[in-house]
């Protein structure tokens, strides 16, 4: 019984549809717009050049590289507050190994990330146990993480501050690996800009070329329908905040290499830089759309904002609001152009 | 024809509620058996009894004449019991072919590298689909862009795909208008036209006189009548649906309060 009927109704995509309703399409068009924007105002010259975009790289890279993993756990329907406190936890937890109970460097760092990983399965498996918002979980986990940050620093330091030297055994090929810079193109830019393009593709890759990236769209758009056809919800959670919560202690671990020791303070608020970046993005709140692309694009837009605002020698205390603006304006953005493409394409 | 799935005096109990009293019914392969009934009838009891999500609290339930106890559905399912759950069988942002394949995707490649074999999946599921009669231009196209009655048809399509030897449909055309209705029951056809055992919950008549083979009626937890396709009318089936003598004097009590 092949007697298909035609639908006479049924339009031929157009690319520029296609394109549209990339979830990305509106943060490639904000950085360009924003890139644009920046250069246009910059009193250096230098905003466009190699010298200013290793500025804004530079910002972006450690915002991305926790953004994107944000980004996949937003899609697959949860929220994590926890990120940012993280990044300063792990940091303080490397340079506390290392400085005051005198392990080694590498070791330090395999735990360190071991932690991060307990951290997020803590996180998922409590989330999908109480079934209580992961925003109130992670929200939780922020607080306990801070007060311990600075209880344990204080403790150890007896300061708000742990360092680490640069005489540490390995420290030089650590920071070879995370913290060095490469010349090129007569500018200095930071190695974590080529580990935010790792993940970006490798995150990219998991997302829309893998089963588990499947299972991610699938549990963020509707846990039920997943689960009716057979997709793993729960382990697919809880994988995504296990991601998440390592992304950041990558992060912390770079940042401590880099700064040779790390505030309790360190990472506190940035969260939301994560979660702003995936938005902007594209990703969507509610989980079940979005791009790790996009995450890495929103970061840009960061960066710039960082960079050019003083280069524009406006008032850089304006530096939120700003943010605060091109998030609302990106994320209306978004909706519109993506419900626009998905009626588009409606019989 | 043979039976796919049989109950036999099967009484569903939740504490001290009795949602199902000693029913019994028999499904086979390519046909249709509708099971209608009013709200709170214990339609959705016995299809979750059928679909592995309840366990029956007395009684037999055999599948291909062996008796078998499923302690969820994931069991059922790996047996060939594949349901379709109203409005919780696709997901709305996904592709079309991504929804088709959520669940069993095909992958190529070797340990860490193994990645979805799209290619393959957008061609499967676009001649599959074209098999059941659903002419998709686009598989990429997100499935929440399709109608109510096209996303029940690919729900089905992927379930008699993926080998379902009975498939249980809750309630596929209560929220769709008359012609997205007819889309899905032309599908429900063509199911059985593959030899799958098709289980049609329903509360329209209509519907059911429309594609079904067997009716059997259930009210309050009873099955109360059971009717051949060639030995009942459309009228019977919708008299004997609302209770028969009730309707009639509901028919009456009305004109009453017309004629005042
Ligand atoms: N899990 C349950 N626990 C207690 N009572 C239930 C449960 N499921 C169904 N029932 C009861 O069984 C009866 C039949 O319900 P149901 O099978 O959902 O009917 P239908 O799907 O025909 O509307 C109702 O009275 C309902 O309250
Ligand atoms: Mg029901």
């Amino acid at each position: 019984m092949a007697n298909a009927v035609k639908d006479e109704r049924v339009q031929k995509t157009s690319p520029i549809t296609t394109l549209l309703r990339r979830p990305e399409f509106g943060a490639l068009m904000g950085a360009l717009a924003i890139f644009l924007l920046f250069s246009s105002v910059d009193t250096t010259g230098n905003f466009g050049q190699p010298g200013g975009i290793a500025g804004w790289t530079d910002i972006a890279a450690p915002i991305g590289i926790v953004a994107v993993f944000v980004a996949l756990l937003m899609i697959g329907g949860e929220f994590d507050l926890s990120t940012g406190v993280m990044v300063g936890t792990t940091g303080l937890l490397t340079g506390v190994l290392v400085t005051e109970l005198g392990l080694d460097l590498w070791t330090s760092i395999f735990l360190v990330l071991l932690f991060a990983a307990g951290v997020g399965l803590l996180n998922g498996w409590l989330v999908v146990t109480t079934g209580l918002p992961s925003f109130i979980v992670t929200l939780a986990t922020f607080f306990v993480l801070r007060g311990a940050n600075l209880a344990v620093t204080k403790q150890f330091t007896g300061t708000v501050r742990v360092s680490l030297t640069e005489e540490t055994a390995n420290y030089d090929q650590a920071a070879a690996l995370l913290a060095s810079k490469i010349e090129f193109a007569g500018a200095s830019f930071q190695i974590s800009i080529l580990w935010w393009i790792f993940f970006t593709i490798l995150a990219t890759w998991i997302l829309t070329r893998t089963k588990f990236g499947n299972w991610i769209f699938a549990s963020g758009g509707d846990a039920n329908a997943a689960r009716n056809a057979g997709v793993p919800v729960i382990r697919t959670k809880i994988i995504l905040f296990v991601m998440t919560s390592m992304a950041a202690a990558f992060v912390g671990i770079m940042f401590v290499l880099r700064l040779k020791g790390m505030q309790a303070g360190q990472g506190v608020g940035v969260e939301f830089f994560y979660i702003i970046a995936a938005a902007v993005g594209g990703t969507l709140l509610t989980g079940g759309m979005g791009s790790a692309i996009g995450a890495s694009l929103g970061a840009v837009i960061m960066g710039m904002a960082y960079i050019g605002i003083p280069y524009a020698l406006w008032d850089s205390d304006w530096t939120f609001t700003f943010l605060g603006l091109i998030l609302f304006t990106a994320v209306l953005i978004n909706t519109f152009v993506g419900k626009r493409a998905m009626k588009g394409r409606k019989k | 024809m043979t039976v796919a799935l049989e109950l036999k005096n099967v009484t569903k109990q939740f504490g001290s509620v009795i949602a199902m009293t000693e029913v019994s019914m028999e499904v086979t392969s390519g046909s249709v058996t509708c099971v209608l009934g009013d709200n709170g009838a214990g339609k959705s009891t016995l299809i979750k009894t059928l679909s592995g999500v309840h366990k029956p609290t007395a009684g037999e339930f055999l599948m291909d004449g062996q008796p078998v106890d499923f302690d969820s559905p994931r069991e059922a399912i790996a047996k060939g019991i594949a349901t379709v759950y109203q409005d919780l069988a696709t997901i709305p942002m996904m592709s079309v072919w991504r929804n088709f394949f959520l669940g069993n995707e095909i992958t190529i490649g070797w340990g860490p590298f193994r990645m979805l074999n799209i290619k393959k999946m957008k061609a499967l599921s676009k001649q599959q689909l074209l098999e059941m009669g659903i002419d998709l231009r686009d598989t990429d196209q997100p499935i929440g862009t399709l109608s109510g009655g096209e996303r029940q048809a690919v729900a089905i399509a992927r379930a008699v795909y993926f080998g379902a030897k009975v498939l249980i449909l809750d309630e596929p055309t209560s929220a769709l208008g008359v012609r997205q209705s007819g889309i899905v029951l032309k599908y429900v056809l063509s199911a059985k036209e593959r030899g799958v055992a098709v289980v049609f919950i329903t509360h329209n008549p209509h519907h059911a006189f429309l594609v079904g083979d067997r009716f059997y009626l259930l009210n309050r937890g009873k099955m109360i009548n059971e009717f051949q396709r060639k030995n009942v009318k459309l009228d019977e089936l919708t008299m004997a649906m609302a209770g028969g003598a009730e309707l009639e004097a509901l028919t009456h009590e009305i004109s009453q309060v017309k004629g005042k």
